[in-house]
């Protein structure tokens, strides 16, 4: 006969009980939450929230509104150059166009200038990839292992300075703003640096460390599209030469999107522009250098002041607005639908 | 992946892809190495052990590892060392040849087995040496069969010895009772039939991961239809530029590759980029969601049984969320429904019967202190648990020595003592006994007690044939009970030590001798006359005869309605005891004086079966009282004292086959040879010695006592006892020689052994004489019928599968509630096809006339008759009763699918009869026919087939050993923890896991999508606005754990309600949860959620100065929050855990992402998210954004959950509801769900009246199947048994007939409250009984004719409603 008792006992060994602990883990009791969706907790937390959205909806749109932006397309404006640039073999020559408009009213506040471009793709896979961060930080490394490839040597082994498919494709026209006032046509001063994130001026990118810049990039040479080396890139201001020019280090910041604008300038406040940029006529000077025709791109130039919630992307506020309106409808649908049920329930409790 | 090594294709670097991988197979990996360390340890300490094998160079036992004992080494073993091998037993201490092993680490049976050395070794004295074994062993391949082993020993010689498994010790036993025992090794290591026995836990696949795996293939699909579109828009975007723009890179050498190839690689590129939308680390959670389920469950104190002190076992590791969603349970019935604790609780003995009413007043009252047992245990557990364990603690070391198992603790902590002087036999029976006290102690009947003190005094008598055959039929059915068994013996006071031999006494003869010392000393006291040795030739048993009180013819005709006289016999047999007491008492002293004094008082059986111990108690309460067993001697103590030791020529062991057990004997008064069979009545039955022998008076007799003890068995299988017959046979010396040649060459050969073996012993059981038979009660276990009611109210079919009597089941299956009293119950029992293939027609269309005409006809019966007034009553449902032969023909003659249509719509189905492959095949057939979720649960080696076939196999740790619970997935120690493992545990895995996999689902697709919206905005090539390192660890790390907290831990609906509203269990059947439905809506959810979250942000930044990564970098916090907050939103519990969970992985991403944008210059080159969140969280936008995305991409399914909230649809949220209502309410509205259920069930259904018309129509083949079939069909069935209706005995039978039923309804009248069910049961019985012999079609009475004529419950087919 079996005893159940013990069924696998071991001699000499007091077994000690094979009970589970009674504890609220193990039992599974743990005090808990339980969320009910009751008509009281979803009618407040649709009320609420669309309260909230609607809210900041409003903030956003209104301040979104208080953005004053001007984009001027001068892809066409400059035919003749835009022509001339379609040949690469032109590279070599210079082409200047202007392009005038005129401010209906003051910009007030900081003013950027933007430079825009459609239907670059800079997000492209392998472009986004062609670039070697290392070299960027000035050490001396090896690019022809990087990602950089092609553009990473010339046929003789000299390395590129910078290397890669971006530095390359930089964006190299150069604008000018003149503000046309009484008939005398004053230069509106801009601020080329201060552009970047300071980490990227002061972290990221770095010069390869020389007595001076053009023996630093000494033994490189410049990418085929460049006119200039590097070092050259602006001979006026050290600290903006190099791998640590403003402009090179804003186009390294690969865009999201095909259509992108990149911060260029930045209006200096000083004599008239200190309010900002007064109404009047302007002319933009434009060393057009960059060729987009040949993926059907446009260039612009943008002015923009900028506030809390970003540009004049009014966006945000409208989604704001519109799931706002959407939960308060809701709250009505359900409220609707509750008071229906309910009659019919009482309806059915007296039966 | 590989993909990625391609220059061409690639995406990230090597290292980033490999790293998911590499994570989850590091998980696992890690999982697996614990493991398989655990295991390691394990083995080193199993391998280290030292054995003592021979050495031939030091001629001498020398210490050796397990590992290193090798085939034809030589082991010698000590008392209690677990044998390293399996061995060749060749020499044992013991002075037989014996060795004793326990195999409890085998099979998990506690009871000794005996070995024996190999013939021709036995007799050496000497210890054995290895140095002069020159034998030659063959034997077979190394195979799984614990049970069997065939080989041949050649000594040199040249002589053969057959090798069988009584001379193997198995690895992995123990040895015990035996100072030492050598062999020699026939297999080791992985060889060894333990090893081969040990598969390990079983891998299988549940239905959720089947399922997943389909929508993996979807996905698959899904992953492929982007990959295309990327592909093509790639390939359409380089074709359109005629001159290739600055920003359309070439490739290394500089050369640009066509558009059509560029295609090509971006589609290898697309895979690479979105293979994350192909859930890799979904199996590697699930895995720890279910080991995390698991431990749950395993640690469930409700699930834990404290008699046992067992909690449940989860062997399987990977069916969890199964549990959820059974459909078809298949039980056994012994064992799993019942306890297995056999009580002996009626016999009959030549034709009488004995109702043991004593016996069973004290079942009751002992039912009753185990309920209020249980009421104390659980009222202990839960107030004071500390003080139980202490006292278990201490109780424990008490007892002499643990292993011994004659303690129950349950005898020890409770008050059984009170119960015991209740109705027992102040006898010297211990208190310490192997089963509890309820098995063990056997009152016995009065009247009965009386014969056989009666029977074995009798000395002479004035009709000595007659009288002697009455008065030797007692002895010998008790001699029977006692002798023909496989029960060892041991004593309380040592357990373990086997009392092979009676103290002090030795040799049997020795004993012989004594007893006629007394007889001589009897005779000189002239007590009563000489023991006649020539009167007792024809006998057996110790025919002491002292007196003689009675007439037995009269006694034989008294018995006729015994149960009325033994109320009345009470006062009389005080009287009688008196007289007999009086005249016996000298000669009983004699008897002591001589014997007593030397025995010890106390045995405890060890049997293999429980039914077996069961007799033995039985016996012993009889005075007939097992003293010692050895293979070759048996001792029986005869009620007087007298010592009887019989020689065992042959023992017959018990096999599913034969279904019997025989011993042949020789008599040591008489010396005569003869053959004790015990078996299922049916067999005995049929093995009956017919042959008229010319005395007509004596084979009237036999065939009057046959009848009788067929009606009283039929009697006690209504009674739902297990029944035996106990049979025996005289043979005389010369036939047994031959026989015994014959079974001694069967014996020696290898081929076919056991074929011949079976031949043999059906050669020697035949032309049986019938003693009588018993009925044995297998008690209900405790919360059997509350947990089938339950099981069943969740939609869960419950079938048993037995290999019990048809009416035996049926009434088992009635008393726990697995069918109705009111159910209408087919019965099909049949050998033909034809009959079978119509008989399922006819009942198929009447299931399906009142599936059909549900709601008409309740119209049309509007006249409800009384005895089923109750409106309120659910309908009638059906029921099927089938047996096995009619299973046989049913598998054999293809008519699987009219039986599954016909059970399918039973509400449950009984097969009887059946045998283990049956058991398997229907099982089988319902899991592949219809497709459904099944659940085996069963205790005995019988059922492990059945355990195996079904989805979950469930093990009861029972009484009959482990392999049941080593082939399920789950083992539990009770029938009703089946309430809670499936109804709790099971929803709940299958809730969480279902919603776990969904969301997994979700995540992937939600987040991969984010990647494949952004293609449409970088010319299709395959770039990324989100670092690749925090893109990894999205999955990895901030989404991980959640899901797995929530897979593990959430609770939709608590544990009480999923208990009291079992109907929830539904959900998870019906794969409510996940199915195809539920996958694409949630696909297209993590569609519009990817959208939202990843145009929100888009247009948000459009025409902006944005860089790539500082897109992404918002587009990944929102999709993060989105995630997580749609997991919130699916949470049902939440607890301090989740909540953590919930804030750290949030925070984690944070952290994570602060420092790695601000450590990482040059990490992942050429693209590297330097100081990207540190800006943007400086950026109110990023707030801004970060708060609304989430609003809208979550709105629409906080919509439907408000809706669905308001609305109350789903009973789950119903249930959810009413949990937070206060106590009394809750109870009120679950009354009132659960009333509305039933109403709403109830409805469709017809009404009971629809009987009348089934009744009516298929009358000409209804028969009660609850009738005694001679009540039922008196004439005819006498008629065919060649006996005339007109015999008075004939008559007699049919009024006994009727008498057992009335009175079996009148019991069951009593025993149930329910008024209506069973008085109304038997009108329309009575009535069918009258109607159907006179409608007997032609046809059909052919069938009756044919079917009746094997016996009286062999019926074609009846249908009634009871």
């Amino acid at each position: 006969m079996k005893n159940k008792t013990n069924v696998l006992p071991r001699e000499g060994e007091a077994q000690p009980s094979r009970c589970p602990d009674n504890t609220a883990f193990k039992q599974q009791r743990l005090p808990a939450w339980k969320p009910q969706l009751t008509i009281a907790s979803v009618l407040s937390s649709f009320f609420l929230t669309g309260a909230f959205c609607l809210t900041v909806g409003v903030c956003l749109v209104l301040s979104a509104n208080s953005v004053r932006e001007i984009q001027i397309d001068y892809s066409d404006k400059c035919s003749d150059c835009s022509k001339l640039r379609e040949n690469s073999s032109n590279w070599n020559k210079e082409c200047h166009c202007s392009v005038n408009f005129t401010l209906k009213e003051n910009i007030l506040g900081d003013v950027f200038m933007y430079y825009g471009l459609q239907n670059f793709y800079q997000n492209h896979r392998r472009y986004v990839i062609s670039r070697s961060d290392a070299q960027l930080l000035g050490r001396n490394v090896n690019i022809q292992r990087s990602y950089c490839a092609p553009f990473s040597t010339y046929r003789n082994g000299t390395p590129m300075a910078p290397c890669g498919a971006i530095a390359n494709s930089i964006f190299n026209d150069t604008i000018n703003l003149f503000y046309n006032h009484n008939s005398s046509v004053i230069q509106v001063p801009l601020l080329k640096t201060g552009n970047s994130w300071w980490t990227d001026k002061n972290v990221k990118f770095r010069n390869p460390e020389s007595y001076n810049l053009s023996s630093a990039f000494a033994g490189t040479a410049r990418p085929p599209y460049w006119q200039k080396p590097v070092y050259l890139l602006d001979e006026e201001d050290e600290r903006n030469n190099g791998y640590l020019n403003d402009d090179f280090i804003i186009w390294m910041r690969v865009s999201a999107f095909a259509t992108f604008r990149n911060l260029y300038r930045r209006v200096r406040r000083v004599r008239h522009f200190t309010e900002g940029l007064p109404a009047g006529n302007y002319t933009f000077h434009i060393s057009y250098n960059f060729p987009v025709t040949r993926f059907k791109g446009r260039k612009h130039v943008i002015l923009s002041t900028v506030v809390w919630s970003g540009g004049s992307n009014p966006f945000l506020g409208i989604a704001y607005l519109v799931s706002g309106t959407a939960a308060t409808l809701t709250g009505f649908v359900i409220t609707g639908i509750h008071l229906k049920l309910r009659k019919k329930k009482t309806y059915f409790q007296r039966r | 992946m590989v993909l990625n090594w391609f220059p061409l294709v690639e995406v990230f670097h090597k290292e980033i892809t490999m790293l998911p991988l590499v994570i989850v197979l590091l998980a696992s990996m890690i999982k697996d190495a614990i493991e398989d360390y655990r295991k390691y340890q394990y083995d080193k300490t199993i391998n280290f052990t030292k054995t003592r094998v021979y050495d031939k160079e030091e001629h001498a036992y020398v210490e050796k590892c397990w590992k290193d004992v090798r085939v034809g080494d030589f082991v010698q073993l000590q008392c209690n060392e677990i044998v390293p091998a399996d061995i060749l037993l060749l020499y044992s201490s013991d002075q037989n040849g014996i060795c004793h092993l326990e195999t409890a680490n085998l099979d998990g049976e506690t009871n000794l087995k005996q070995r024996r050395v190999v013939t021709g070794f036995s007799s050496q004295d000497t210890v054995f040496e290895p140095e002069f074994f020159q034998n030659t062993i063959i034997c077979e391949m190394p195979n799984n069969d614990l049970n069997k082993f065939k080989g041949d020993m050649e000594q040199p010689d040249h002589e053969q010895v057959g090798l069988n498994i009584e001379n193997l010790l198995l690895r992995g036993c123990t040895i015990r009772n035996t100072e030492a025992a050598a062999g020699i090794v026939i297999y080791a290591g992985h060889e060894t039939k333990a090893m081969l026995n040990n598969s390990g836990p079983r891998y299988k696949r549940s239905r959720i991961e089947q399922r997943m795996n389909r929508d993996i293939f979807l996905c698959v699909g899904l992953l492929f239809v982007m990959c295309l579109v990327g592909a093509v828009g790639h390939g359409i975007w380089t074709g359109k530029f005629w001159e290739h723009p600055p920003y359309d890179v070439p490739d290394w050498n500089g050369n640009f590759v066509a558009p059509v190839l560029a295609g090509f690689y971006m589609f290898l590129t697309m895979i690479i980029l979105l293979q994350i939308l192909i859930p890799i680390s979904l199996y590697v959670s699930i895995e720890l969601v279910k080991l995390g389920q698991v431990f749950l469950i395993h640690n469930d104190i409700d699930l834990y049984d404290e008699e046992a002190d067992l909690p449940i076992q989860c062997r399987a590791l990977t069916i969890t969320e199964d549990l959820g969603q059974i459909q078809y349970i298949f039980s056994d019935k012994t064992g799993t429904l019942t306890e297995n604790k056999m009580v002996f609780r009626r016999c009959t003995v030549d034709g009488l019967e004995f109702s043991h009413q004593e016996n069973d007043r004290r079942l009751k009252t002992q039912k009753a202190l185990d309920l209020d047992r249980e009421d104390f245990t659980k009222l202990q557990h839960f107030t004071l648990p500390p003080m139980n364990l202490g006292r278990a603690a201490t109780v424990k070391p008490s007892t002499m020595r643990p292993l011994r198992r004659c303690q129950s603790d349950r005898a020890r902590t409770q008050g059984h003592t009170r119960s015991r002087s209740v109705g027992r036999r102040d006898s010297s029976q211990s208190q310490v006994a192997f089963s509890s006290p309820i098995e063990k102690d056997v009152t016995p009947d009065s009247r009965l007690l009386r014969q056989v003190r009666e029977a074995a005094l009798q000395t002479e008598s004035f009709s000595p044939f007659i009288h002697m055959k009455t008065s030797t039929s007692f002895t010998d059915f008790f001699l029977a009970l006692a002798i023909c068994n496989s029960v060892l013996v041991s004593t309380a006071t040592a357990p373990r030590q086997r009392v092979t031999i009676p103290p002090p006494i030795k040799p049997s003869g020795i004993t012989l001798e004594k007893i006629h010392q007394i007889f001589q000393r009897l005779k000189l006291a002239s007590l009563s006359q000489s023991f006649s040795s020539s009167q007792s030739s024809s006998q057996l048993g110790a025919s002491f005869s002292a007196k003689n009180t009675e007439e037995p013819l009269a006694v034989l005709e008294s018995c006729d309605n015994e149960n009325d006289s033994s109320a009345s016999s009470g006062g009389q047999e005080l009287q009688d005891k008196g007289s007999t007491e009086i005249g016996t008492a000298s000669l009983d002293e004699v008897f002591r004086s001589a014997t007593n004094t030397s025995l010890p008082t106390d045995f405890c059986y060890e049997a293999e079966s429980p039914d077996e111990a069961a007799l033995v108690y039985a016996a012993q309460a009889y005075g007939f009282i097992l003293v010692s067993r050895t293979p070759e001697q048996v001792t029986v103590q005869l009620p007087q004292g007298t010592l009887l030791t019989f020689d065992i020529l042959y023992t017959l062991g018990f096999d599913s086959v034969r279904r019997r057990m025989s011993v042949v004997v020789r008599h040591p008064l008489t010396k005569e040879i003869v053959v004790y069979t015990k078996g299922a009545d049916s067999i005995i039955m049929d093995l009956l010695d017919n042959s008229t022998k010319g005395n007509i008076s004596s084979d009237k007799r036999l065939k009057r006592i046959k009848e009788r003890t067929q009606k009283h068995l039929d009697y006690y299988a209504h009674d739902g006892l297990r029944t035996l017959c106990i049979a025996k046979k005289v043979l005389n010396e010369d036939d047994f020689q031959k026989w015994a040649n014959f079974r001694r060459e069967a014996e020696a050969a290898i081929e076919n052994r056991d074929e011949l073996l079976i031949e043999t012993a059906q050669h020697l059981e035949t032309k049986l004489t019938l003693l009588g038979a018993t009925g044995i009660e297998d008690r209900l276990q405790d919360g059997v019928p509350d947990t089938i009611v339950s099981l069943r109210e969740a939609g869960i079919k419950v079938w048993v599968l037995t290999g019990d009597k048809q009416e035996t089941a049926v009434n088992i299956a009635y008393s726990c509630k697995l069918l109705n009293q009111r159910d209408t119950v087919f019965t099909i029992n049949t050998e033909n096809k034809e009959t079978c293939e119509s008989l399922l027609n006819l009942t198929l269309e009447e299931v399906k006339k009142n599936y059909e005409y549900d709601k008409p006809q309740r119209k049309l019966f509007g006249i409800i008759p009384t005895s089923f007034s109750a409106p309120e009553a659910p309908s009638p449902e059906f029921g099927l009763v089938i047996d096995g032969r009619t299973l046989d023909v049913i598998f054999q003659g293809g008519l699987e699918e009219k039986f599954l249509a016909l059970a399918r719509r039973c509400r449950s189905v009984l097969c009887c009869r059946s045998t283990p492959l049956q058991k398997s095949m229907v099982v089988k057939l319902v899991r592949r026919q219809l497709k459904a979720m099944t659940l085996s649960i069963g205790d005995g080696a019988n059922d492990v087939s059945m355990i195996q076939a079904a989805n979950v196999g469930i093990g009861i740790s029972g009484q009959e050993g482990m392999q049941a619970v080593m082939a399920s997935d789950f083992a539990i120690s009770r029938f009703k923890h089946l309430k809670k493992l499936l109804l709790v545990h099971g929803h709940w895995c299958y809730a969480r896991l279902a919603k776990m996999v969904i969301y997994f689902f979700y995540k992937n697709v939600c987040y991969v999508n984010l990647l494949f919206w952004y293609q449409f905005f970088c010319g299709f090539s395959g770039s990324t606005m989100i670092d690749y390192w925090q893109m990894i660890f999205f999955n990895l790390f901030f989404t991980s754990v959640p899901p797995l907290l929530f897979g593990a831990l959430d609770r939709d609906v608590s544990a009480e309600t999923l208990l009291r509203l079992p109907e929830l269990y539904k959900n998870g059947q019906n794969s409510e949860i996940y199915n195809l439905s539920t996958f694409i809506i949630t696909m297209l959810d993590a569609f519009y959620q990817s959208l939202v979250c990843f145009f929100v942000p888009y247009l948000m930044y459009k025409d902006s100065d944005i860089d790539v990564f500082s897109f992404g970098n918002p587009i990944n916090t929102i999709s993060l929050l989105t995630i997580l907050l749609h997991q919130a939103l699916e949470m049902k519990t939440w607890t301090v855990l989740q909540l953590v969970v919930m804030i750290c992985s949030v925070a984690f991403y944070l952290i994570f992402s602060i420092i790695y944008n601000a450590a990482c210059l040059l990490c992942s080159p050429p693209t590297n998210p330097y100081w990207i969140m540190e800006r943007q969280l400086k950026d109110p936008i990023f707030y801004l954004l970060c708060l609304i995305t989430p609003v809208i991409a979550l709105l629409p399914r906080f919509f439907i959950f408000a809706l669905r909230g308001t609305l109350g649809a789903s009973l789950v949220l119903k249930a959810q509801q009413i949990e937070k209502l206060p106590k009394e309410q809750q109870d009120l509205e679950i009354q009132k769900l659960r009333s509305r259920k039933e109403a709403t069930s109830g409805a469709p259904v017809a009404s009971p009246a629809s009987n009348d018309d089934l009744d009516q129509s298929s009358s000409h083949l209804c028969v009660s199947p609850f009738l005694p079939s001679a009540a039922a069909l008196p004439p005819r069935d006498t008629e065919n048994q060649g006996v005339s209706a007109s015999n008075p005995l004939g008559r007699r039978t049919h009024d006994e007939g009727c008498y057992f039923f009335n009175r079996w309804a009148e019991e069951e009248s009593a025993a149930t409250d329910s008024s209506a069910g069973p008085s109304s049961g038997h009108q329309p019985l009575v009535a069918s009984r009258e109607t159907a012999p006179g409608q007997d079609g032609g046809k059909l009475t052919k069938d009756y004719l044919k079917n009746f004529h094997y016996g009286s419950h062999r019926r074609s087919v009846s249908s009634v409603t009871l």
